[in-house]
Protein backbone atom coordinates (compact mmCIF):
# COMPACT_ATOMS: atom_id res chain seq x y z
CA UNK A 1 0.00 0.00 0.00
CA UNK A 2 1.24 3.58 -0.95
CA UNK A 3 1.92 5.73 1.89
CA UNK A 4 -0.70 8.40 3.08
CA UNK A 5 -1.03 11.31 5.02
CA UNK A 6 -4.23 12.24 7.27
CA UNK A 7 -6.22 15.12 5.52
CA UNK A 8 -9.00 17.74 6.98
CA UNK A 9 -10.79 20.13 5.27
CA UNK A 10 -12.81 22.20 7.88
CA UNK A 11 -14.85 25.30 7.19
CA UNK A 12 -16.36 27.25 9.73
CA UNK A 13 -19.84 26.01 8.92
CA UNK A 14 -18.70 22.73 8.72
CA UNK A 15 -16.10 19.70 8.57
CA UNK A 16 -16.13 18.91 4.84
CA UNK A 17 -13.77 15.93 4.33
CA UNK A 18 -11.84 14.40 6.95
CA UNK A 19 -9.23 11.02 6.04
CA UNK A 20 -6.32 9.52 4.05
CA UNK A 21 -4.89 10.58 0.93
CA UNK A 22 -2.15 10.06 -1.06
CA UNK A 23 -1.99 12.91 -3.06
CA UNK A 24 -3.20 16.52 -2.45
CA UNK A 25 -3.42 19.27 -5.03
CA UNK A 26 -3.99 22.97 -4.00
CA UNK A 27 -4.06 26.37 -5.47
CA UNK A 28 -1.43 27.33 -2.97
CA UNK A 29 -0.66 31.47 -2.72
CA UNK A 30 2.64 31.37 -4.69
CA UNK A 31 1.24 29.04 -7.26
CA UNK A 32 -0.25 25.07 -7.37
CA UNK A 33 1.00 22.66 -4.55
CA UNK A 34 2.10 19.06 -4.77
CA UNK A 35 1.86 17.34 -1.16
CA UNK A 36 2.91 14.13 -0.88
CA UNK A 37 3.48 12.27 2.42
CA UNK A 38 6.60 13.29 4.67
CA UNK A 39 6.57 17.22 3.09
CA UNK A 40 7.89 19.72 5.42
CA UNK A 41 6.26 21.60 7.53
CA UNK A 42 4.49 24.49 5.73
CA UNK A 43 2.23 27.54 6.40
CA UNK A 44 0.75 29.44 3.25
CA UNK A 45 -2.94 31.22 2.07
CA UNK A 46 -4.54 29.57 -0.30
CA UNK A 47 -6.28 31.28 -3.43
CA UNK A 48 -10.32 30.36 -4.19
CA UNK A 49 -9.78 27.11 -6.39
CA UNK A 50 -10.37 23.49 -5.57
CA UNK A 51 -8.54 21.00 -3.61
CA UNK A 52 -7.83 17.27 -5.53
CA UNK A 53 -7.23 14.58 -3.05
CA UNK A 54 -5.84 11.32 -4.36
CA UNK A 55 -7.53 8.54 -1.66
CA UNK A 56 -6.11 5.17 -1.43
CA UNK A 57 -8.30 2.71 -3.54
CA UNK A 58 -10.04 5.06 -5.84
CA UNK A 59 -9.46 6.10 -9.18
CA UNK A 60 -11.02 9.26 -9.56
CA UNK A 61 -9.57 11.92 -7.60
CA UNK A 62 -12.04 13.18 -4.67
CA UNK A 63 -12.60 17.13 -5.80
CA UNK A 64 -13.56 20.29 -3.07
CA UNK A 65 -14.07 23.74 -4.03
CA UNK A 66 -12.45 26.13 -1.76
CA UNK A 67 -13.35 29.77 -1.70
CA UNK A 68 -9.49 30.55 -0.28
CA UNK A 69 -8.66 29.93 3.26
CA UNK A 70 -5.33 28.70 4.74
CA UNK A 71 -3.23 25.56 4.64
CA UNK A 72 -0.96 23.99 7.37
CA UNK A 73 1.65 21.12 6.42
CA UNK A 74 2.84 18.98 9.02
CA UNK A 75 5.18 15.93 7.70
CA UNK A 76 1.53 13.17 8.50
CA UNK A 77 -1.08 16.00 8.04
CA UNK A 78 -2.61 18.22 6.13
CA UNK A 79 -5.30 20.65 7.63
CA UNK A 80 -7.22 23.12 5.02
CA UNK A 81 -9.13 25.80 6.58
CA UNK A 82 -11.40 26.54 3.77
CA UNK A 83 -13.25 29.85 3.66
CA UNK A 84 -16.74 28.49 2.68
CA UNK A 85 -15.86 24.94 0.86
CA UNK A 86 -19.34 23.15 -0.91
CA UNK A 87 -18.42 19.55 -1.52
CA UNK A 88 -17.15 19.08 -5.58
CA UNK A 89 -19.67 16.32 -5.94
CA UNK A 90 -22.39 18.37 -4.60
CA UNK A 91 -21.79 20.73 -7.24
CA UNK A 92 -23.98 19.11 -9.71
CA UNK A 93 -25.56 21.73 -11.89
CA UNK A 94 -28.29 19.28 -13.09
CA UNK A 95 -29.71 18.73 -9.63
CA UNK A 96 -29.01 22.13 -8.43
CA UNK A 97 -31.48 23.83 -11.11
CA UNK A 98 -33.65 20.94 -10.77
CA UNK A 99 -34.09 21.98 -7.02
CA UNK A 100 -33.92 25.54 -8.00
CA UNK A 101 -37.02 25.32 -9.89
CA UNK A 102 -38.48 23.46 -7.29
CA UNK A 103 -37.81 26.31 -5.03
CA UNK A 104 -39.43 29.21 -7.26
CA UNK A 105 -42.09 26.77 -7.38
CA UNK A 106 -42.53 26.52 -3.73
CA UNK A 107 -42.59 30.08 -3.29
CA UNK A 108 -45.33 30.73 -6.02
CA UNK A 109 -47.53 28.33 -4.13
CA UNK A 110 -46.55 29.40 -0.66
CA UNK A 111 -49.32 29.13 1.57
CA UNK A 112 -47.60 30.56 4.72
CA UNK A 113 -45.00 32.57 5.89
CA UNK A 114 -43.12 29.31 7.05
CA UNK A 115 -42.88 27.92 3.79
CA UNK A 116 -42.00 30.89 2.14
CA UNK A 117 -39.03 31.68 4.45
CA UNK A 118 -37.53 28.06 3.91
CA UNK A 119 -38.54 28.51 0.25
CA UNK A 120 -36.84 31.91 0.08
CA UNK A 121 -33.85 29.92 1.84
CA UNK A 122 -33.10 26.95 -0.27
CA UNK A 123 -33.71 29.36 -3.13
CA UNK A 124 -30.54 31.71 -2.06
CA UNK A 125 -28.38 28.43 -1.39
CA UNK A 126 -28.99 27.13 -4.75
CA UNK A 127 -28.23 30.53 -6.20
CA UNK A 128 -25.19 30.34 -4.49
CA UNK A 129 -24.17 26.63 -5.30
CA UNK A 130 -24.98 27.63 -8.97
CA UNK A 131 -22.49 30.37 -8.72
CA UNK A 132 -19.81 28.08 -7.63
CA UNK A 133 -20.65 26.26 -10.84
CA UNK A 134 -19.95 28.77 -13.16
CA UNK A 135 -17.03 29.89 -11.47
CA UNK A 136 -15.28 26.14 -11.90
CA UNK A 137 -16.54 26.01 -15.22
CA UNK A 138 -14.65 29.28 -16.20
CA UNK A 139 -11.68 27.66 -14.71
CA UNK A 140 -11.75 24.97 -17.51
CA UNK A 141 -14.24 22.07 -15.55
CA UNK B 1 -79.19 29.80 27.01
CA UNK B 2 -77.24 33.61 27.39
CA UNK B 3 -75.48 32.80 30.62
CA UNK B 4 -71.74 33.34 30.62
CA UNK B 5 -71.16 35.11 27.32
CA UNK B 6 -68.59 36.78 28.42
CA UNK B 7 -66.72 33.48 29.38
CA UNK B 8 -66.98 31.34 26.92
CA UNK B 9 -65.76 34.59 24.60
CA UNK B 10 -62.56 34.97 27.49
CA UNK B 11 -61.98 30.90 26.74
CA UNK B 12 -62.16 30.92 23.23
CA UNK B 13 -59.60 33.42 23.00
CA UNK B 14 -57.51 31.98 25.69
CA UNK B 15 -57.76 28.93 23.24
CA UNK B 16 -56.19 31.27 20.48
CA UNK B 17 -53.25 32.40 22.23
CA UNK B 18 -52.64 28.74 23.44
CA UNK B 19 -52.65 27.20 19.89
CA UNK B 20 -50.12 29.77 19.14
CA UNK B 21 -47.68 29.44 21.94
CA UNK B 22 -48.31 25.49 21.13
CA UNK B 23 -47.25 26.36 17.33
CA UNK B 24 -44.08 28.66 18.61
CA UNK B 25 -42.90 25.80 20.71
CA UNK B 26 -42.70 23.32 17.86
CA UNK B 27 -41.17 25.55 15.78
CA UNK B 28 -38.56 26.25 18.19
CA UNK B 29 -38.18 22.82 18.82
CA UNK B 30 -37.10 21.66 15.33
CA UNK B 31 -35.00 25.20 15.17
CA UNK B 32 -33.34 24.00 18.09
CA UNK B 33 -32.11 20.57 17.03
CA UNK B 34 -30.81 22.17 13.72
CA UNK B 35 -29.38 25.14 15.21
CA UNK B 36 -27.45 22.31 17.93
CA UNK B 37 -26.27 20.55 14.58
CA UNK B 38 -24.77 23.90 13.14
CA UNK B 39 -23.10 24.58 16.86
CA UNK B 40 -21.30 20.89 16.31
CA UNK B 41 -20.47 21.78 13.02
CA UNK B 42 -18.39 24.91 13.78
CA UNK B 43 -16.67 22.96 16.34
CA UNK B 44 -13.79 21.24 14.19
CA UNK B 45 -13.16 24.26 12.36
CA UNK B 46 -12.70 26.22 15.70
CA UNK B 47 -10.26 23.57 17.16
CA UNK B 48 -8.18 23.18 14.17
CA UNK B 49 -7.70 27.08 14.11
CA UNK B 50 -7.23 26.72 17.73
CA UNK B 51 -4.57 24.11 17.38
CA UNK B 52 -2.37 26.20 14.80
CA UNK B 53 -2.96 29.30 16.44
CA UNK B 54 -1.46 27.42 19.64
CA UNK B 55 1.52 26.46 17.55
CA UNK B 56 2.41 29.33 16.17
CA UNK B 57 2.64 31.39 19.70
CA UNK B 58 5.05 28.76 20.62
CA UNK B 59 6.26 28.75 17.34
CA UNK B 60 10.00 31.09 17.72
CA UNK B 61 10.52 32.07 14.45
CA UNK B 62 10.12 35.68 13.83
CA UNK B 63 10.37 38.31 15.96
CA UNK B 64 7.18 39.47 14.69
CA UNK B 65 4.72 39.85 17.60
CA UNK B 66 0.78 40.35 16.26
CA UNK B 67 -1.23 42.77 18.11
CA UNK B 68 -3.67 40.28 19.06
CA UNK B 69 -1.12 38.35 21.32
CA UNK B 70 -0.94 41.07 23.60
CA UNK B 71 2.27 42.31 25.42
CA UNK B 72 2.11 45.66 24.21
CA UNK B 73 1.00 47.41 27.48
CA UNK B 74 -1.49 50.26 27.41
CA UNK B 75 -1.18 53.40 28.94
CA UNK B 76 -3.66 55.36 31.07
CA UNK B 77 -6.84 54.12 31.33
CA UNK B 78 -8.75 51.33 29.81
CA UNK B 79 -10.79 51.17 26.67
CA UNK B 80 -13.30 48.47 25.89
CA UNK B 81 -14.89 47.32 23.54
CA UNK B 82 -17.66 44.49 23.49
CA UNK B 83 -19.22 42.42 20.59
CA UNK B 84 -22.73 41.69 21.96
CA UNK B 85 -24.28 38.91 20.76
CA UNK B 86 -28.20 38.75 21.47
CA UNK B 87 -31.09 37.70 19.53
CA UNK B 88 -33.57 39.52 16.78
CA UNK B 89 -36.63 38.36 17.97
CA UNK B 90 -38.27 38.20 21.44
CA UNK B 91 -40.06 35.84 23.35
CA UNK B 92 -36.98 33.91 24.49
CA UNK B 93 -37.99 33.90 28.29
CA UNK B 94 -34.95 35.98 29.78
CA UNK B 95 -32.00 35.04 27.37
CA UNK B 96 -31.76 38.39 26.31
CA UNK B 97 -32.26 39.80 29.73
CA UNK B 98 -29.48 38.23 31.68
CA UNK B 99 -26.88 38.62 29.23
CA UNK B 100 -27.46 42.74 28.98
CA UNK B 101 -27.74 42.68 32.71
CA UNK B 102 -24.25 40.34 33.02
CA UNK B 103 -22.61 43.16 30.10
CA UNK B 104 -24.29 46.00 32.46
CA UNK B 105 -22.54 44.79 35.79
CA UNK B 106 -19.16 44.21 34.00
CA UNK B 107 -19.53 47.73 32.41
CA UNK B 108 -19.89 49.09 35.59
CA UNK B 109 -16.36 47.44 36.73
CA UNK B 110 -15.21 48.23 33.66
CA UNK B 111 -16.42 52.07 34.60
CA UNK B 112 -14.63 51.16 38.16
CA UNK B 113 -11.18 50.96 36.36
CA UNK B 114 -11.13 53.79 34.21
CA UNK B 115 -12.71 53.37 31.36
CA UNK B 116 -14.99 55.33 29.61
CA UNK B 117 -17.43 54.92 26.33
CA UNK B 118 -17.49 51.15 25.69
CA UNK B 119 -17.43 50.82 22.32
CA UNK B 120 -20.18 48.04 20.77
CA UNK B 121 -20.76 46.03 18.11
CA UNK B 122 -24.36 44.17 18.27
CA UNK B 123 -25.15 41.10 16.24
CA UNK B 124 -29.05 41.08 17.25
CA UNK B 125 -32.19 43.31 17.19
CA UNK B 126 -32.27 43.03 21.17
CA UNK B 127 -28.79 43.93 22.16
CA UNK B 128 -28.75 46.98 19.30
CA UNK B 129 -31.84 48.40 20.87
CA UNK B 130 -30.67 48.38 24.32
CA UNK B 131 -27.42 50.17 23.68
CA UNK B 132 -28.63 52.85 21.90
CA UNK B 133 -31.05 53.41 24.93
CA UNK B 134 -28.30 53.22 26.84
CA UNK B 135 -27.30 56.43 25.42
CA UNK B 136 -24.37 57.87 23.95
CA UNK B 137 -21.86 58.94 27.19
CA UNK B 138 -22.32 55.17 27.92
CA UNK B 139 -21.51 53.11 25.09
CA UNK B 140 -21.55 53.87 21.70
CA UNK B 141 -22.35 51.08 18.65
CA UNK B 142 -19.88 51.37 16.21
CA UNK B 143 -21.18 48.53 13.72
CA UNK B 144 -24.13 46.43 13.95
CA UNK B 145 -25.82 42.84 12.00
CA UNK B 146 -29.48 42.22 12.67
CA UNK B 147 -31.58 39.85 10.91
CA UNK B 148 -28.99 37.12 10.94
CA UNK B 149 -31.78 34.30 10.25
CA UNK B 150 -31.58 31.10 11.35
CA UNK B 151 -27.91 30.23 10.10
CA UNK B 152 -25.34 32.18 11.03
CA UNK B 153 -23.26 33.05 8.15
CA UNK B 154 -19.46 33.95 8.11
CA UNK B 155 -19.56 36.55 5.25
CA UNK B 156 -22.47 38.44 7.39
CA UNK B 157 -20.23 38.75 10.55
CA UNK B 158 -17.18 39.56 9.28
CA UNK B 159 -17.66 42.88 8.25
CA UNK B 160 -19.01 44.07 11.72
CA UNK B 161 -16.33 41.90 13.36
CA UNK B 162 -13.81 43.84 11.03
CA UNK B 163 -14.51 47.03 12.38
CA UNK B 164 -14.24 46.17 16.29
CA UNK B 165 -11.23 44.65 14.93
CA UNK B 166 -9.56 47.34 13.16
CA UNK B 167 -10.18 49.68 16.26
CA UNK B 168 -8.00 47.24 18.15
CA UNK B 169 -5.66 46.90 16.01
CA UNK B 170 -5.30 51.08 15.82
CA UNK B 171 -4.90 50.85 19.25
CA UNK B 172 -8.12 52.84 20.07
CA UNK B 173 -9.71 49.96 22.43
CA UNK B 174 -7.01 47.74 24.34
CA UNK B 175 -9.33 45.13 25.77
CA UNK B 176 -12.07 43.28 23.26
CA UNK B 177 -15.05 41.29 24.83
CA UNK B 178 -17.43 39.02 23.67
CA UNK B 179 -21.26 38.59 25.28
CA UNK B 180 -23.09 35.78 24.62
CA UNK B 181 -24.83 33.06 25.72
CA UNK B 182 -23.63 30.05 26.15
CA UNK B 183 -25.41 27.17 25.88
CA UNK B 184 -24.94 24.33 27.82
CA UNK B 185 -27.76 22.00 27.66
CA UNK B 186 -31.71 22.65 26.53
CA UNK B 187 -32.69 23.14 29.68
CA UNK B 188 -29.96 25.38 30.49
CA UNK B 189 -28.01 28.38 28.89
CA UNK B 190 -25.76 31.16 31.31
CA UNK B 191 -24.69 34.60 30.28
CA UNK B 192 -21.19 34.54 29.40
CA UNK B 193 -18.43 38.15 28.97
CA UNK B 194 -15.22 36.46 27.82
CA UNK B 195 -12.22 38.52 26.89
CA UNK B 196 -11.78 37.93 23.32
CA UNK B 197 -8.65 40.21 22.51
CA UNK B 198 -5.74 40.16 23.21
CA UNK B 199 -5.76 36.50 23.21
CA UNK B 200 -4.99 34.65 26.23
CA UNK B 201 -2.66 32.23 26.47
CA UNK B 202 -4.70 29.36 28.75
CA UNK B 203 -7.26 29.81 26.04
CA UNK B 204 -5.03 28.81 23.07
CA UNK B 205 -3.92 25.40 25.38
CA UNK B 206 -0.52 23.95 24.49
CA UNK B 207 0.62 23.16 20.81
CA UNK B 208 0.73 19.34 19.87
CA UNK B 209 4.36 19.85 18.37
CA UNK B 210 6.92 22.16 18.26
CA UNK B 211 6.90 22.74 14.41
CA UNK B 212 9.41 25.20 12.36
CA UNK B 213 7.20 26.27 9.65
CA UNK B 214 7.91 27.55 6.49
CA UNK B 215 5.70 30.28 5.23
CA UNK B 216 4.62 31.34 2.06
CA UNK B 217 4.76 34.05 1.24
CA UNK B 218 5.96 35.51 4.22
CA UNK B 219 5.64 34.38 8.35
CA UNK B 220 3.40 37.72 9.10
CA UNK B 221 1.13 37.65 6.48
CA UNK B 222 0.45 33.93 7.53
CA UNK B 223 0.25 34.88 10.79
CA UNK B 224 -2.25 37.87 10.39
CA UNK B 225 -4.62 35.55 8.21
CA UNK B 226 -4.39 33.13 11.21
CA UNK B 227 -5.30 35.33 14.31
CA UNK B 228 -7.93 36.97 12.27
CA UNK B 229 -9.87 33.75 11.35
CA UNK B 230 -9.28 32.35 14.79
CA UNK B 231 -10.93 35.64 16.42
CA UNK B 232 -13.43 35.03 13.51
CA UNK B 233 -13.88 31.66 14.66
CA UNK B 234 -14.60 32.54 18.30
CA UNK B 235 -17.17 34.58 17.29
CA UNK B 236 -18.88 32.56 14.46
CA UNK B 237 -19.10 29.90 17.80
CA UNK B 238 -20.58 32.17 20.00
CA UNK B 239 -23.08 33.27 17.53
CA UNK B 240 -23.93 29.46 16.64
CA UNK B 241 -23.83 29.17 20.27
CA UNK B 242 -26.44 31.78 20.96
CA UNK B 243 -28.72 30.43 18.23
CA UNK B 244 -28.87 27.57 19.66
CA UNK B 245 -29.78 29.27 23.11
CA UNK B 246 -32.12 31.20 21.48
CA UNK B 247 -34.00 28.43 19.98
CA UNK B 248 -33.78 26.58 23.58
CA UNK B 249 -35.07 29.04 25.59
CA UNK B 250 -37.77 29.92 23.43
CA UNK B 251 -39.00 26.46 22.85
CA UNK B 252 -38.69 26.34 26.60
CA UNK B 253 -40.51 29.75 27.54
CA UNK B 254 -43.72 28.85 24.87
CA UNK B 255 -43.95 25.59 26.84
CA UNK B 256 -44.64 27.21 30.22
CA UNK B 257 -46.80 29.71 28.38
CA UNK B 258 -48.75 26.93 26.78
CA UNK B 259 -49.13 25.30 29.93
CA UNK B 260 -50.21 28.25 31.66
CA UNK B 261 -52.61 28.81 28.93
CA UNK B 262 -54.06 25.27 29.60
CA UNK B 263 -54.85 26.24 33.63
CA UNK B 264 -56.49 29.37 32.97
CA UNK B 265 -58.82 27.62 30.42
CA UNK B 266 -59.40 25.46 32.97
CA UNK B 267 -60.34 27.61 35.35
CA UNK B 268 -62.36 29.61 33.63
CA UNK B 269 -64.23 26.26 32.41
CA UNK B 270 -64.74 25.82 36.17
CA UNK B 271 -66.38 29.04 36.77
CA UNK B 272 -68.16 29.12 33.44
CA UNK B 273 -69.74 25.54 34.51
CA UNK B 274 -70.64 26.71 37.62
CA UNK B 275 -71.96 29.94 36.31
CA UNK B 276 -74.34 27.47 33.83
CA UNK B 277 -75.56 25.30 36.84
CA UNK B 278 -76.59 28.07 39.13
CA UNK B 279 -78.87 29.32 35.99
CA UNK B 280 -80.23 26.37 35.42
CA UNK B 281 -81.38 25.53 38.87
CA UNK B 282 -82.43 28.70 39.24
CA UNK B 283 -84.89 28.18 36.31
CA UNK B 284 -86.28 24.61 37.82
CA UNK B 285 -87.39 26.50 40.51
CA UNK B 286 -88.91 29.08 38.79
CA UNK B 287 -90.68 26.35 36.97
CA UNK B 288 -91.11 24.52 40.17
CA UNK B 289 -92.25 27.21 41.75
CA UNK B 290 -94.69 28.82 39.05
CA UNK B 291 -96.33 24.82 39.26
CA UNK B 292 -96.79 24.96 42.83
CA UNK B 293 -98.66 28.31 42.57
CA UNK B 294 -100.96 26.80 39.59
CA UNK B 295 -101.61 23.68 41.09
CA UNK B 296 -102.45 25.57 44.65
Amino acid sequence: MAMTIHVDVVSAEESIFSGLAEFVALPGEAGELGILPGHVPLMTRIRPGEVRLKLPNQEVEELIFVAGGLLEVQPGLVTVLADTAIRGKDLDEAKALEAKAKAEEAMKNATSDLDLAKATGEFAAMAAQLAAIQKLRKRGH
Amino acid sequence: MAVGKEIRTKIKSVQNTRKITKAMEMVAASKMRKAQERMRHARPYSEKIRQLAANLSQANVTDYRHPFLGGVESKGAKRVGVILVSTDKGLCGGLNTNVLRLLVNNMKKWEAAGSTNTKVTAIGNKGLGFVQRLGGNVATIVSSITQIGDTPHMDKLVGPMKVMIDAFEAGEIDTVYIAYTRFINTMKQEPVVEQLLPLSGERLGTPAGNWDYLYEPDAQVVIDELLLRYVEALVYQAVAENMASEQSARMVAMKAATDNAGSVIKELQLVYNKARQAAITKEISEIVGGAAAIAG
